[in-house]
């Protein structure tokens, strides 16, 4: 449903693609997952149409960016990072305008939005500038649908928004995806790459990996522990100066430390030990999407 | 006195919205608190009255040993303060933006200097010293707005959202300079929407509607929802029967 060819771009010097060759299937929840500056807005904003690539191409449903534009942007459904609606328009002014320039109305695509727009319905005679940011968020995305796109361009919608209404928002893209709309979504919080089905790790221009959330934990190849003492950051010092260490990082509680080959974990306690530390604890641990991340973003 | 922070009661209305509802917590000295909340449920408000800027309407709090009715200006010299959406001047080179808050937090001439120059050492900065802080990327820029956030070794350091958009490496090695603070004597006050990040403080204590709904060890607040991440804690409290 989109694919691209080693799309490349610069602004100015700054190289923001350097040659993303991307494929995503028609009904994908596909995730660009990856921190500030990694270039997914401007992935994004390329296959909207918004921007032009400086090499390479790139088609939605077999439509070209460049020359099948007009087609393109009746068929997809935006939704850009920065809150892009009129804040001086009403809740349901901006859905009409939005109906209304892709030439349909709110009840002829209700159906879509339904879900979305009861929990905004009580507010749909305030201002846009006066939501709440979940608000805000919820009534771009019925803007984006109302014209019932077949492909939804979300850059980054649950940036800054709290907890709750992240797992909100993607339980309204289950909801979108079981219509068959095909959703790339970015977002820097590498846990909501579980949320979808196959993502591409991002970083400085370019795609570390792409796979299914489950493949590319199970991808990570170093034996790695889970290690807790009373000084967590007496701890970090010491696990970097130990030699079988490969990487060491703060991970919550605990600090992951992955190693260059199998250690015996009791080694590790007399190493600590020897080192003063007390309440010592070290475990097996599981690897995520963040240390597959790291690793990968090292090499 | 042991504590960095304490509040008792501490309430703030405007008008007839109660945005903090009679809030009391303490702080320990050299701890890492974190102070979590759903976007809404008062945690800007709470920090403003922490930080000397918003005048309690109800409720008593001492922060730094001084009180935030009578003393606020004390407070704000004994604290730093950073958040993600402003803390750094952009149209200034890095090393003109240590000299300006130096000279802002009254630090003598002469040590700003040297400070400035251990400062771009230490975080290996060189190459961007006297480059516009807009043009450095997103990770230095936070690491050098969190060292001159303390840079007059205040006794409390309040972070409003530090890490946001951040890489996975940098925002560990963020977390490092965190540990590294606290370790040194510092409290640090954070607030955070990385719910994994709630697992990096001793403490956390999380808002609903105004009040403080759970405040413990992130382990024993895990423990006690019977669940494995704060995310579910969270989610839990903010969210019932959710």
């Amino acid at each position: 449903m989109i694919q691209t060819q080693n799309l490349r771009k610069s602004y100015g010097t700054t190289p923001a693609l350097r040659g993303i060759n991307l494929q995503v299937q028609p009904g994908e929840l596909f995730g660009l997952i990856g921190p500030d500056g990694a270039g997914k807005t401007t992935l994004i904003r390329i296959l909207a149409t918004l921007l032009l690539a400086d090499e390479g191409s790139a088609q939605l449903d077999h439509k070209d960016v460049v020359a099948d534009y007009r087609a393109i942007r009746r068929s997809i459904g935006y939704m850009p990072g920065r809150f892009s609606l009129y804040q001086d328009l009403t809740v349901e002014e901006n859905l009409t305008f939005f109906a209304t320039i892709f030439g349909t109305t709110i009840e002829e695509n209700y159906e879509l939005i339904r879900d979305i727009y009861v929990q905004l319905e009580p507010f749909k005679d305030r201002r846009a500038g006066k939501l709440s940011g979940g608000m805000k968020q919820k009534l771009a995305l019925c803007c984006a649908l109302i014209h019932k796109p077949t492909v939804l361009l979300l850059d980054e919608p649950t940036t800054g928004v709290d907890p709750v209404s992240r797992q909100e928002f993607w339980e309204m893209l289950q909801r979108l995806k079981a219509k068959n709309i095909t959703i790339l979504v970015s977002t820097p919080y590498m846990d909501e790459a579980s949320l979808c089905d196959r993502v591409a790790l991002m970083q400085d221009g370019a795609i570390l990996q792409v796979d299914e959330p489950d493949s590319i934990v199970n991808s990570y190849d170093k034996p790695l522990l889970a290690v807790k003492t009373a000084n967590i950051y007496q701890l970090i010092q010491d696990l970097r100066q130990f030699e079988p260490a490969h990487t060491v990082f703060p991970f919550g509680e605990y600090v992951h430390l992955s190693l260059k080959s199998v250690v015996w974990p009791e080694l590790i306690h007399g190493y600590l030990l020897d080192r003063g530390h007390a309440d010592i604890e070290i475990k097996q641990a599981m690897p995520t999407i963040e240390d597959i991340f790291m690793e990968k973003s090292q090499v | 006195m042991n504590h960095a922070i304490t509040a008792n009661n501490l309430t703030k209305r405007f008008g007839d919205f109660t945005a903090v509802d009679a809030i009391s917590f303490e702080v320990d000295k050299g701890e890492i608190f974190g102070f979590l909340g759903a976007n809404g449920a008062g945690k800007t408000t709470a920090m403003r009255m922490l930080t000397g800027l918003s005048r309690p309407t109800e409720g008593e709090a001492m922060v730094a040993g001084y009180d935030v009715y009578r003393e606020p200006e004390q407070i704000k010299r004994r604290i730093g303060y950073m958040s993600q959406k402003f803390s750094l001047y952009e149209d200034l080179k890095v090393r003109e933006n240590i000299r300006f808050y130096g000279g802002i937090y009254g630090l003598p001439r002469k040590q700003v200097r040297q400070e400035a120059d251990r400062l771009i050492e230490e975080l290996g900065m060189s190459e961007f010293a006297n480059s516009l802080v807009s043009g450095i990327p997103l990770g230095w820029r936070q690491k050098l707005a969190f060292s001159i956030a303390i840079l007059h070794r205040p006794a409390i350091v309040f972070l409003d959202e530090p890490t946001g958009g951040v890489d996975p490496v940098t925002r560990r090695q963020f977390w490092e300079m965190i540990y590294k603070t606290a370790n040194e004597g510092t409290t640090v006050f954070v607030t955070t929407h990385y719910m994994d990040e709630a697992e990096y403080c001793n403490r956390v204590s999380i808002m609903v509607e105004g009040r403080i709904a759970a405040l413990d060890t992130p382990q024993a607040m895990k423990a006690s929802f019977g669940v494995e991440t704060m995310n579910e804690v969270f989610l839990r409290l903010t969210r019932p029967g959710g």
